[in-house]
């Protein structure tokens, strides 16, 4: 075989062996909520660290998003007599896609991060063969409660970026475009439906499994000392990134064929 | 002072098993390509305390994590404490693994949790009471001499209290094999035999079976001509001439065991390797 289709080789059977071991590590991460022993405690620690903690950048993400929304979008209605659907536009795009997307993208440089040069040190130091050797199970103790902590959180956060994004752009209506609030307000209401708050509340639920199982999963395969650590850390925010807006863009198309039937 | 410490039970090897606590029946794995140990065979019995010696990076960290099965073997068989774990799952191996006892090279200490939680790690996991885990800790940080630790962070701690602690964590739970990654790799000579000292103590005064680790013939010697005398609190040397019996020597060189034996027959050994290395 010529050296250039044997790299490519050897290239694409590691893609599909990280691949493999990324699914059985998310079935394992999954399976351990059904088994004993349950660590809540550190699940609420890792919903701190997490949820709490990632609060003030949703807060100022959103804000300026929806902001920044009203912003634009009123100066391309007005063209047509339509600056009163201001308030249309920016809940449908932040509660549809803006808020899950932007929340999913900061919480992922934040904690996909964090969790892979966490665990990816435990790992360089052995503390995760040191806590196998004591009789724990590191997939239950360290990954599992980062899974449940990170769904769940990422879920709220996205529930308060859909508020302060609204609230942005009704801030810049009122405020800089001086629009009238009460209509900004009605119109924003009366756009939404059951559909597009489902939409936008599932995409959380998926990227925030992503973000943990992503960090976990780079953190965990970590070797060759701190520039290992430095390489999972940046690989795992790269690819829970990439895999955010691409299962994003799945979701999608899937929430469109359920619910509008296109 | 001389003292004694109070466990909660003895070790197995002090009920009279005449059982090998780690049997290991042509061992071998390899990485990339790369074959570390090849054909590996040899036996740790009750009482015992096997001293694994060789150069750097020959893959005796490797052997030692195959014993509790933090690796598994590309082939062979490995018995620990008579059960079969070469292919075992991991679940099945966290009960094992609970009565074995293992000191890491760096000593592995949750950075993020204090000396007395590290320390009672074990015993936290399985839902013991506050106090009894206390007490425990309390006993096991006095064993090697560092019960004002309690409180401290692993960062606040020296590179040889570290290791003192880990190995209060090793024995906390009176394991039933313990085993020891280089105890003394990095460390000044002074604090080497402190924690020489504290190996010596453990196998002297609770007899724990143990597989030793290490490149420092200087520490092996030390480990045969030496016995803790519990009056004076402290490591003796044996009277001239004397040896402790139970205390005997493996050699690996190459990936292969090319010594099993004791240290008279280490010291004969007329392999041009053994010689060499203990030149």
């Amino acid at each position: 075989m010529p050296l250039a289709l044997e790299k490519i080789d050897i290239v694409a059977k590691r893609m599909v062996l990280a691949v493999q071991d990324y699914s059985i590590f998310c079935w394992q991460s999954v399976a351990n909520l059904f088994r004993t022993p349950k660590y809540w405690g550190d699940v609420l620690q890792q919903a701190d660290l997490i949820g709490v903690g990632s609060v003030p950048i949703v807060v100022l993400t959103g804000f300026f998003t929806g902001g920044v929304l009203a912003l634009q979008s009123a100066q391309s209605l007005a063209q047509f007599g339509a600056q009163a659907y201001t308030g249309r536009f920016v809940s449908l795009s932040m509660i549809r896609e803006l808020a899950p997307v932007l929340t999913g993208l900061m919480v992922s440089g934040r904690n996909a991060g964090g969790m892979a040069s966490e665990l990816g040190s435990m790992q360089v130091t052995e503390q995760i063969d040191a806590m196998r050797a004591l009789g724990t199970d590191p997939m239950k103790k360290l990954v599992t409660p980062r899974m449940l902590s990170t769904v769940v959180m990422l879920f709220l956060l996205t529930i308060i970026s859909d508020t302060l994004g609204t609230a942005g752009g009704a801030f810049v209506s009122v405020f800089i475009n001086n629009q009238n609030g009460t209509q900004y307000f009605t119109s924003a209401y009366q756009a939404l439906a059951y559909a597009d708050i489902a939409q936008g509340l599932t995409k959380p639920l998926f990227f925030g499994f992503i973000i943990a199982t992503i960090g976990c999963f780079f953190g965990m395969r970590t070797t060759g000392g701190t520039q290992g650590v430095g390489r999972s850390t940046t690989q795992a925010v790269v690819v829970s990134s990439i895999l955010i807006i691409f299962v994003d863009f799945l979701l999608s198309r899937a929430m469109l064929w359920i619910f509008s039937g296109f | 002072m001389a003292y004694s410490v109070q466990f909660a039970h003895e070790p197995a090897s002090a009920h009279g098993s005449s059982e090998p606590v780690v049997v290991f029946e042509h061992v071998s794995i390899g990485f990339n390509d790369l074959k570390v140990l090849k054909d590996v065979s040899f036996q740790v019995g009750p009482g015992e305390t096997r001293i694994l010696l060789g150069p750097a990076g020959v893959g005796k960290s490797v052997l030692l994590k195959l014993v509790n099965g933090l690796l598994r073997p590309d082939s062979g068989r490995i018995l620990l404490f008579g059960e079969d774990i070469t292919h075992m799952t991991e679940r099945e191996l966290f009960p094992l693994r609970t009565r074995t006892g293992m000191v890491f090279q760096e000593g592995a200490l949750f950075d993020s949790l204090a000396v007395r939680d590290n320390v009672g790690y074990q015993l936290m996991e399985r839902h013991k009471p506050v106090d009894e885990v206390d007490r425990r800790v309390r006993d096991s940080l006095r064993f090697v001499e560092l019960e004002h630790t309690y409180d401290l962070l692993p960062a606040s701690l020296s590179g040889g209290m570290r290791r003192r602690v880990a190995i209060a964590r090793a024995i906390i739970d009176q394991p039933d094999l313990i085993l020891y990654d280089s105890p003394t790799g990095g460390l000044d000579p002074i604090t080497s035999t402190t924690i020489i000292e504290l190996v010596v103590k453990e196998r002297d005064v609770l007899g724990t079976p143990s597989l030793l680790v290490t490149h420092r013939l200087q520490d092996a010697f030390t480990m045969v001509t030496h016995r803790f005398d519990q009056t004076q609190n402290k490591m003796v040397p044996l009277p001239h001439g004397q040896i402790n019996a139970k205390t005997s020597f493996l050699v690996l060189h190459d990936g292969k065991l090319i010594f099993d034996g004791t240290t008279a027959e280490l010291i004969t050994s007329q392999d041009p390797f053994i010689k060499e290395f203990l030149a």
